[in-house]
């Protein structure tokens, strides 16, 4: 009970902070491929990062990846590697600038940019087929971003 | 916990692993016609690719086994459909198709070198852009929507006819500007996922993206009734999916742009049997 009161309390206060210092898609440094900076300037929740994951409708990670603690979640796709002990391989910044825009540290990556807006050919608005409209953004928030890296930096071998 | 991890791991290897590269298996149409289902790549795609597959080799058992008698392929239905339009009478000018060209197996061998040049017209023909052509200047009828179901039944007619002979598309001469348009959209990464042809069906075939087997996402066994939407599909639809799969703004069936793509993937197919129409999930 008292967390819980706690945890509203302190997310009620991110979420204002958040907006404050959240870092736009075209304003984003990277360093080798890596984003020191949290997109977000909040902490990142590994809980709704793995939610974000395995879900068709958000990251779907999965559609590429394997993560064997996503186990429960079907169909995992096998063009890129498995996602297991990616936190150890890769340090947080790094994990950030791989799921911002994986192009940078990866040339020509198959792996889409999850933090991007600008210079695709033809965008669409989302599955439709159709031009974009003004709802235009990034495939992920900066938000969602954090919380995927949060998890990511959980998977240890 | 170590064997549980174990447990965890096998499972996946099941429902992905498992299925990862194409079947060794034989496509013997009504045991009597061998279908070439892979073959050496033609030279113009030899230098990324070894091999040129049919998709029947990376669907399942159940589909695989549909496609290999016309009893049990549920796209023999709309190919009657396509043989009775075939015959029909339409238009101001009182004739059929038959009435230029007798029956349709007058027609074997046709749907495999399509799209292709029309010298007159100076542009190059999909099959149902013949059609339609025949029907507007020929007949006095009107023209069916490109892909629309009409359209359709009559490609798998013609494609039908066909069966077992190789794709055999011409990419030089005239045709080759087409041909150069088609290839430049294979290989450009489209939508807001950024993704080409070529990175799912060259770079990618064999493996899974989510559910979904990837094949070389070859032409020859065009149109295709799909489990899907139990209904004959046509390849400018099936690139117009792929393309909104990257999510882009897609282009329309029956546009240059799609025309182009279509002479290009059906030459990457040079070789293969035609197989229309076969079965996908
Ligand atoms: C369309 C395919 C695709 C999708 C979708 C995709 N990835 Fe990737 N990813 C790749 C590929 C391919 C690589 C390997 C890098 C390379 O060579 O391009 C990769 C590499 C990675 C790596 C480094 C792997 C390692 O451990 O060395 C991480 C981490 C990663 N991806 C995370 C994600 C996350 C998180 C998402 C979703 C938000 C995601 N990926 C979505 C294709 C994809
Ligand atoms: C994001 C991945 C992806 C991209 C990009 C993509 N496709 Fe596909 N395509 C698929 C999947 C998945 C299927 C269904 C499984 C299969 O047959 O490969 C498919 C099926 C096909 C098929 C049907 C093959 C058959 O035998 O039934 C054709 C043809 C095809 N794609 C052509 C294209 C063309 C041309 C492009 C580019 C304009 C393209 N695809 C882009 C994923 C993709």
């Amino acid at each position: 009970m008292r967390i819980s009161v706690i945890t509203v309390i302190v997310a009620g206060f991110a979420a204002s902070a958040a907006y404050a210092e959240e870092i736009e898609p075209t304003a984003v440094s990277y360093t080798d491929g890596a984003v020191e900076k949290s997109l977000s300037g909040v902490a990142g929740d590994p809980a709704n990062g793995r939610v974000i994951v395995g879900d068709k409708g958000q990251g779907n990670c999965v559609a590429c990846h394997q993560v064997t603690d996503l186990a429960d979640v079907p169909f995992q796709g096998e063009i890129g590697p498995m996602l297991d002990g990616a936190g150890d391989r890769w340090s947080e910044a790094e994990l950030r600038g791989i799921v911002a825009n994986a192009k940078i540290m990866f040339e020509d990556s198959m792996m889409p940019s999850f933090y991007k807006t600008e210079g695709f050919t033809r965008p669409g608005n989302a599955y439709t087929g159709k031009a974009p409209d003004e709802t235009f953004g990034p495939l992920l928030s900066a938000q969602q971003i954090e919380d995927v890296v949060a998890y990511l930096a959980t998977l240890k071998e | 916990m170590r064997i549980l991890t174990g447990a965890i791991l096998a499972g996946l290897i099941s429902t992905t692993g498992a299925f990862a590269d194409p079947v060794d298996d034989k496509l013997v149409l009504n045991e009597e016609t061998e279908m070439v289902v892979r073959t050496a790549a033609p030279a113009h795609v030899s230098e990324t690719l070894d091999e040129v597959m049919s998709g029947w080799l990376f669907r399942g058992e159940e589909t695989r086994a549909m496609q290999m008698d016309d009893f049990d392929n549920p796209g023999m239905i709309f190919v009657e459909q396509g043989q009775d339009s075939w015959a029909a009478v339409d238009g101001s000018e009182g004739k059929s198709c038959s009435s230029c060209h007798n029956d349709m197996d007058s027609m074997a061998g046709v749907k495999a070198t399509y799209p292709k040049w029309n010298a007159e017209a100076g542009e190059v023909r999909t099959l149902q852009m013949q059609v339609n052509a025949c029907r507007t200047e020929r007949m006095g009828a009107d023209a069916w929507k490109y892909d629309s179901g009409t359209a359709i039944n009559m490609e798998a007619a013609l494609a039908s006819v066909s069966r077992g002979m190789p794709v055999n598309v011409a990419i030089d001469g005239p045709a080759q500007s087409m041909w150069e348009k088609g290839k430049e959209l294979y290989y450009t990464r489209t939508g807001q996922l950024e993704l080409s042809c070529a990175n799912c069906h060259e770079d990618s075939y064999g493996m899974m993206i989510r559910a979904d087997h990837l094949s070389q996402g070859q032409i020859n066994g065009f149109p295709v009734y799909r489990l899907k939407n139990t209904k004959l599909n046509g390849s400018h639809s099936r690139f117009k999916g792929c393309i909104r799969d990257t999510r882009a703004e897609t282009y329309s069936p029956g546009s240059e742009e799609f025309v182009a793509l279509e002479l290009y993937v059906a030459s990457r197919g040079n070789g293969l049997s035609v197989e229309g129409p076969s079965i996908r999930n």
